[in-house]
C-alpha cells in the first residue's frame, strides 16, 4: 500500500472522524453543569494534548531507529512528527486558554497540565529550532534525534515536578481537580474526539512524509547529476 | 582513478586504502568517490587548491567524520567501526595546533600522554621536547610561545606516541625556517621506520622533494596520480595549473 | 585504570586552565552577584516579597550563570582546534564526556560558594549553620545542570546562534531540577523539616539518573560528523 493511498484513507476517515466527534461533542453531550457549553472545549482540548504525547513518543521511538540504522526515513518520520506535535500542541494550549478564561477567569493559570503543555511546546520548539540552525543535515539530525530520546524520557520528570509544585506546596487554590466523575455521554465524545484527532495526526504525517519524500528524489536526482 | 598499484607490487595489505569514498554536506559534494591506496613506508603528497576535499579526506581517514558512502581503512582497521584501534595507530598534526594555551608546553604533553594512554609520561615529554628543541621554553605557558615554537610543540606531540600512520593536514604552512627543517628531517627519519604519511599541501616543491607518490585532488575527484619517479617537478606544475586553471574558469 | 586516568586528566586540565587565568569563574562570581542585586531591585526592595522569594532568586542566578561558564567551558576546546585533538586521542566518547562534566560541575560548584555568602548579605540570611543541609540539595542540582548543560553545550557549540540556543534548549528541560532546587531550599531556609524536601531529591536523583546514563549513551554521536 503506498503511502499517497494511506494518505487518502486517512484522510477520508480523518473527515469523518472530526465530523462525528465534532457534533457529538459539540451538540449532542450535554453542557457541563456547571461551566456551560464552554466546557465543550474539553473535547478538543484534551485530545490535542494526548496526540502531542503521542506525536512525542513516535518522535522519541523514531529517533532510537534512526541512530540505530541511520536511514533517512526514520529521521522523516522523527521531524516531520515533531512539526505536527508542535502545532497540536500549540492548539491545546490555545484552546485550554480559552476553555480557562470563563471558567477561572484569567487567560493563562499555571495549573500543572497547562505548565507541562507549555513546556512540552518550549522543548518541540527547541528541537525544531535546532533543526533549523544546523547546515550539516544529517548532523542534525543525529543531533535532533538526541534530544528526541533525552527530551522525551525527562517528560515523566517534568510532570512529576510541576504536580508536586502545585500540589505539595500550596492548597490548590485555582488547580482544577483531574478526577470529576465523567458522564458517560461526555465520555463517549472524548473518546470519539480522541480517535478522530488520532486520525487527524496520522493523515497529517502521511502527508507530510510524501512531502520528505519528494525532497529526497529531488536531493538523489541532484546526487546522480553532480556526482 | 584506480590508484592500487602499491598492494599489487608489495603483496602487503596498504597502510591507508579508500574505496568510493563519498563526502557530501547537505547538497554540496565535497569527495565524489575516492579510491586510493597508501602502501606502508610510502609519503603521499596530495595537492589540490582550497576547497578540493583534502581536509575532508585526512579528516574521514582520521576517524573524525562519517562518509556519506564508501569505506576506509587504515592499517587494515575500517574507520568507521575500529575508531578506537585506527587512533591508536595514527598521529594528526592539523591546521590548528590543539594545543591548551594556559597550560605549560610541558602540560599539554603530559596531558596528551595520559589521554594516548602512554606510561613513563615524563621520560617520553623530555626526549620529545629535546627533539624538537623546546626542553627549556616548554615551562611556559603556550600562550607566551611564537607560532613556530606552537607548531614545534605539536610536532613534539605527534611524535609522543611515535605513530605508524601520519595525517598531514597543510603542516608547513607558516612555519618558520628551523621547524621546517624539524618537520622535513623527522618525516624522513619516520619514512626510514617504516611509517606510512599522507601530507595534504600546497606547497609543491617540498611536497615533491619529500613524496613517494604524488596525487592531485580537484573538487572530490583524484585527477592525478603517479610516482616521484616517472615526473618532474615542472610536468607536476603544469598539471597542478592545469587544473588550478580549470578549477578558477568554473 | 586509564579510563578514570583520562577523566581525571580532562577534569585537571580544565580546571587548571581556568584556574590560571580565573577569567570564567570571575566573570561567573561577578554576574551572580549582579544578578542577585539587580533581582532586589527588580522587587522593589519589598522585604516580605524578596524574602519569599529568595530561594527562586537564588536559583536563577545560578541558573544564567552556569549557561555562562558551560559556554566557556566548550569555547575553550573549540578554540585552535582543541577538540579535535581531544576527540583524536583514543579515548573512549564517554571519557571526554566524564571529564568535562567533571570540569563543568566543579566549576559552576565553586561559584554557587563563593555566591553563597554574597546571598546571605544582600538578602540578610543566615546561612551558615544551615550549610551541610543547603549541600544536600545543591550538589544533586547542580550535577544534574552540569550533566544536562554537558550534552546541551556540545550539541550547540557549532551554531550560529549558540549564545541564545544553549539556554533556549537547557532552560526548558532542566525545569524540574530547578524547581526541585528552589523547594528543597525553600524548606531548608525556613527551617522545616527536612522530611519535606526529600520527594525533591528523589526529582533530582531521577533528573541526574536519567540525564547522566542518557548523555553516556548518546554522547559519542553528537562529536562525530
Amino acid at each position: 500500500m503506498t503511502l499517497q493511498r494511506i494518505e487518502q484513507v486517512l484522510g477520508v476517515c480523518t473527515a469523518l472522524g472530526l465530523l462525528i466527534g465534532l457534533y457529538i461533542g459539540l451538540i449532542y453531550a450535554p453542557p457541563d453543569a456547571v461551566q456551560g457549553d464552554v466546557q465543550r472545549l474539553m473535547y478538543l482540548h484534551v485530545p490535542l494534548i494526548l496526540v502531542s504525547y503521542l506525536a512525542f513518543f513516535v518522535v522519541f521511538v523514531a529517533s532510537i531507529l534512526y541512530l540505530w540504522r541511520r536511514r533517512r526515513q526514520y529521521d522523516a518520520i522523527a521531524h516531520s512528527s515533531a512539526e505536527i506535535g508542535t502545532l497540536f500542541t500549540a492548539l491545546a494550549i490555545a484552546t485550554g486558554s480559552i476553555w480557562g478564561r470563563p471558567t477561572w477567569g484569567a487567560w493563562w493559570t499555571w495549573d500543572a497540565r497547562l505548565t507541562a503543555t507549555a513546556i512540552l511546546l518550549l522543548i518541540f520548539l527547541g528541537y525544531l529550532m535546532l533543526r533549523a540552525l544546523m547546515e550539516d543535515e544529517s548532523r542534525g539530525a543525529v543531533f535532533c534525534a538526541v534530544l528526541g530520546i533525552i527530551g522525551f524520557l525527562d517528560i515523566p520528570i517534568i510532570h512529576m515536578s510541576v504536580v508536586w509544585w502545585r500540589t505539595l506546596h500550596q492548597p490548590a487554590s485555582l488547580l482544577k481537580s483531574g478526577l470529576w466523575t465523567v458522564a458517560p455521554d461526555m465520555l463517549m465524545a472524548l473518546l470519539t474526539n480522541l480517535a478522530a484527532f488520532v486520525l487527524l495526526y496520522g493523515y497529517l504525517l502521511a502527508k507530510r512524509l510524501r512531502l520528505e519524500g519528494a525532497k529526497e528524489e529531488l536531493f538523489n536526482l541532484r546526487m546522480e547529476l553532480l556526482g | 582513478m584506480r590508484t592500487d598499484g602499491a598492494a599489487g607490487l608489495h603483496g602487503v595489505a596498504p597502510a591507508v586504502e579508500t574505496r568510493g569514498l563519498v563526502k557530501w554536506f547537505g547538497a554540496h559534494p565535497a569527495l565524489r568517490g575516492i579510491n586510493l591506496s597508501v602502501a606502508k613506508g610510502e609519503i603521499l603528497a596530495l595537492f589540490g587548491p582550497n576547497g578540493a576535499g583534502k581536509s575532508t579526506l585526512l579528516r574521514i581517514l582520521a576517524g573524525l567524520m562519517r562518509p556519506t558512502a564508501g569505506s576506509a581503512q587504515v592499517a587494515g582497521l575500517d574507520v568507521g567501526r575500529d575508531g578506537d584501534s585506527v587512533r591508536r595507530v595514527i598521529g594528526v598534526l592539523a591546521s590548528g595546533h590543539q594545543l591548551y594555551e594556559a597550560l605549560t608546553g610541558r602540560e599539554n604533553l603530559l596531558f596528551a600522554a595520559t589521554m594516548l594512554g602512554l606510561d613513563r609520561h615524563a621520560e617520553r615529554v623530555a626526549k620529545v621536547l629535546e627533539k624538537v628543541g623546546l626542553e627549556k621554553a616548554a615551562e611556559g605557558r603556550v600562550r607566551t610561545f611564537s607560532s613556530g615554537m606552537k607548531r614545534r610543540l605539536a610536532l613534539a606531540k605527534l611524535m609522543l606516541h611515535e605513530p605508524k600512520i601520519m595525517l598531514l593536514d597543510e603542516p608547513f604552512t607558516n612555519l618558520d625556517l628551523q621547524a621546517t627543517k624539524l618537520l622535513e628531517e623527522f618525516l624522513m627519519t619516520s619514512k626510514i621506520t617504516g611509517a606510512t604519511t599522507v601530507l595534504a599541501t600546497h606547497n609543491l616543491a617540498i611536497g615533491f622533494a619529500l613524496a613517494d607518490r604524488m596525487a592531485i585532488l580537484r573538487q572530490g575527484r583524484l585527477v592525478f596520480d603517479a610516482r616521484r619517479d616517472d615526473v618532474s617537478l615542472e610536468s607536476l606544475r603544469s598539471q597542478f595549473a592545469l587544473h588550478g586553471e580549470l578549477w578558477e574558469v568554473e | 585504570m586509564t579510563f578514570a586516568r583520562r577523566v581525571l586528566a580532562i577534569a585537571w586540565k580544565d580546571l587548571v586552565a581556568e584556574w590560571r587565568d580565573r577569567e570564567s569563574i570571575t566573570a561567573m562570581c561577578f554576574f551572580a552577584f549582579l544578578v542577585l542585586f539587580l533581582f532586589s531591585f527588580a522587587l522593589n526592595g519589598d522585604q516580605t516579597l524578596i524574602r519569599g522569594a529568595s530561594s527562586g532568586l537564588l536559583w536563577l542566578a545560578f541558573a544564567f550563570t552556569g549557561v555562562l561558564g558551560l559556554a566557556r567551558s566548550v569555547q575553550s576546546e573549540l578554540a585552535n582546534d582543541c577538540l579535535d585533538g581531544l576527540l583524536l586521542y583514543p579515548a573512549e566518547r564517554e571519557a571526554i564526556y566524564l571529564g568535562k562534566l567533571l570540569g563543568n560541575f566543579s566549576v559552576i560548584l565553586l561559584v554557587e560558594l563563593i555566591s553563597f555568602p554574597i546571598f546571605a548579605i544582600l538578602y540578610n540570611m543566615d546561612l551558615w549553620p544551615q550549610l551541610p543541609k543547603l549541600l544536600l540539595i545543591t550538589v544533586p542540582a547542580t550535577l544534574g545542570f552540569a550533566a544536562a548543560g554537558t550534552l546541551l553545550s556540545t550539541m550547540t557549540a557549532g551554531l550560529r546562534a549558540r549564545e541564545a540556543m544553549l539556554p533556549f534548549l537547557l532552560f526548558p528541560m532542566t525545569i524540574p531540577l530547578i524547581l526541585a532546587a528552589v523547594r528543597g531550599t525553600e524548606v531548608v531556609l525556613r527551617h522545616e523539616s527536612f522530611e519535606l524536601a526529600m520527594p525533591w531529591l528523589k526529582l533530582m536523583a531521577a533528573f541526574d539518573l536519567l540525564f547522566l546514563v542518557g548523555s553516556l549513551l548518546t554522547f559519542e554521536f553528537l562529536v562525530e560528523e
